[in-house]
């Protein structure tokens, strides 16, 4: 599979885009052996995010070394955490209050030089927020095509994607030299959070400009579990009319089954729900083991978010709502009185 | 400050309501004979620099974007009719090598370098290869701040500031123009082009190139191994009580 020919032309391409750097072309048939995955992890105001690890458990597919990747103020803490997650060998921290906001403009030059650093032939992230706003703008960096939200591993070369809205399933062969892609946290379960334990080493930190100011955020608070990573969701649309008719009848019937709460567009666009509560193609992909939905149509942007769960309960009181033909459990009904009569019934067992 | 140059590349997809099929060869998705339009989040893109222009931020001009078959010149029309003053076709023809984000981000760059942009507004993702990299790719190249998500642009003099989607809320952030920012859902509500606008747009000038015309020789890093159809769920029951609803998916080990 790799040929002369491709050597010579990716030599050529290389040394015409990279006059800069030292032309080391590795030996192919080395490469499977020189596998070494950097994962770059999230964290927040010096705690781990958990749905980062993702990356890790990728990396572990993949085989080869796996090194984690972690950067802000206060890291160093988060670094003693992550040591202990299965699988990684080395983590690598930046202490730098710089880096703490994930702003791509300095982070992605920082990755660049610690890339460059550890020769990794694959640098892994989630396809969260902050790894869809970093990645590409590192694979540009690196001169490679990145690719994004995998959900299999076929081989180190050879991954799957979800494409258009999830309707049709892409196989993708990389021809390059470093492969800069993000994961679907939902199709790589979290590794185990204990028995490891990696070595902790100080990265380089090449000080790079920021031209971007982190101004503030507004982040809605919640002591329900997270949306893309909780095991049962339920999730509200149009059906429920208003916001006040939302607030009443999803939270209640969230907290009886320990769930998190999703929304389809429709509800976001009317106001019933947060943006960051969106469910789809545009918003996020949950894979839980229970998504509960009531009053969602189920257009091929919202299924693209959700079709991956175990098990789909929908109640809508249209019986020829396309959200039927991919529930394993339909209620057709008034979701007025169905919701309420659920959460009840639920609450009493 | 002499008026913002405006750059904002449109993409011709396969129209969002349309289901697509994978063809039987199982190298790609059926594309011949199945409604195309702009991908959505450049509508919001046009939409948004557009109103820039309206809210009496100095727009010296607006240029649409697209590479792509011959009919990407349909969308670029539609661009103009919303309001874009002149556009750009680069052709890519279906037979020749297809761009990825990469090679757009390259052609981009080219195109910014030429056109004096100071202001590139991309759509988040493009509905069909769902890959969300172009904009951030682009301000890479270039050098840029880049704020991806957009719920919000203001422009004051120079500086730019943008509320973004991020996971669990909103993030704004700041910086200086020249810049790159990506559309979110949220942004705003495009317009619908009226009938003397699309008239109008038809005399307004586009520009046809070509790759080579920019000095690009991109080659794909991707190579399709298969397109598949997901695998279908499993027709599931309807039941008509909660309590039958709720003993079913305890059956299921939902529950």
């Amino acid at each position: 599979m790799f040929s002369v020919a491709r050597k010579s032309a990716l030599r050529q391409a290389r040394t015409q885009l990279r006059l800069s750097q030292p032309v080391t072309v590795p030996h192919y048939s080395a490469l499977a052996r020189l596998l070494s995955t950097l994962a770059v992890l999230e964290q927040r105001d010096g705690k781990l995010n958990p749905a980062s690890l993702s990356a890790i458990t990728a990396g572990t597919k993949l085989g080869g070394s796996i090194t984690a990747f972690v950067a802000g103020s206060g890291v160093k803490s988060v670094a003693d955490e992550a040591a202990k997650v299965k699988g990684i060998e080395k983590i690598i921290y930046v202490e730098n209050g710089a880096y703490e906001k994930g702003l791509p403009e300095n982070y992605a030059p920082l990755l660049v030089e610690n890339i460059k650093e550890g020769g990794y032939t694959h640098i892994l992230a989630g396809h969260s927020a902050f790894g869809k706003n970093l990645l590409p703008r590192v694979a540009a960096l690196l001169d490679s095509q990145a690719i994004s939200d995998i959900t299999a591993i076929e081989s180190e070369d050879t991954f799957v994607r979800p494409i258009y809205a999830g309707n049709a399933i892409l196989t993708v062969q990389s021809t390059d030299q470093q492969k800069v892609i993000t994961v679907r946290g939902t199709a790589f379960p979290a590794p185990e959070t204990e028995g490891g334990s990696a070595a902790i080493v100080a990265g380089v930190d090449p000080k790079a400009e920021c031209p971007t100011q982190w101004v503030s955020e507004d982040l809605a608070k919640s002591d329900r579990p997270d949306l893309s990573s909780a095991e049962k969701v339920v999730s509200g649309g149009r059906g429920l009319k208003s916001k006040e008719e939302f607030d009443r009848l999803m939270p209640p019937l969230a907290d009886a089954l320990g769930a998190a709460i999703g929304a389809s567009r429709a509800a976001v666009d009317s106001g019933f729900a947060d943006n960051s509560l969106q469910v789809g193609q545009t918003g996020k992909n949950v894979a839980p083991k229970l998504y509960l939905c009531a009053g969602i149509s189920g257009a091929i942007q919202h299924l693209a978010g959700m079709k991956d769960s175990k098990v789909i309960a929908a109640i809508n009181k249209d019986g020829d709502a396309p959200i039927f033909q991919v529930a394993d459990v339909g209620l057709v009904g008034d979701l007025f009185e169905k919701v309420p009569e659920l959460t009840e019934k639920l609450k009493s067992q | 400050m002499s008026g913002l140059r405006i750059l904002v590349p449109v993409k011709r997809v396969i129209d969002y309501a349309v289901k697509p099929r994978v063809n039987r060869a199982q190298t790609a998705v059926e594309t011949a004979n199945v409604k195309h339009s702009m991908n959505p989040f450049d509508e919001l893109s046009i939409e948004e620099a557009i109103r820039l222009r309206e809210r009496k931020v100095p727009v010296q001009e607006i240029v649409a974007f697209s590479a792509g078959p011959t009919k990407s010149q349909d969308i670029l029309r539609t661009a103009m009719a919303m309001g874009a003053d002149r556009s750009i076709h680069v052709v890519v023809e279906d037979k020749d090598p297809q761009l990825e984000p990469l090679g757009v981000a390259k052609l981009l760059k080219k195109v910014v370098e030429e056109q004096k942009s100071d202001l590139v507004i991309l759509g988040k993702q493009s509905i069909d290869d769902d890959a969300s990299q172009t904009g951030q790719m682009l301000a890479g190249l270039l050098g840029w701040p880049q704020a991806t998500q957009a719920s919000k642009v203001e422009i004051a003099d120079k500086t730019v500031t943008v509320v973004k989607e991020v996971d669990g809320g909103v993030e704004t952030v700041k910086a200086d123009l020249p810049m790159v920012i990506t559309t979110d859902l949220r942004l705003n509500e495009p317009r619908y082009a009226s009938l003397p606008n699309i008239m109008k747009a038809k005399k307004k000038p586009m520009e046809k190139k070509t790759l080579k015309d920019y000095g690009l020789d991109e080659q794909p890093r991707l190579k399709t191994v298969k397109v598949t159809e997901p695998p279908p769920r499993k027709g599931g029951v309807k039941v008509d009580s909660v309590d039958s609803m709720i003993s079913k998916l305890k059956e299921l080990g939902a529950l």
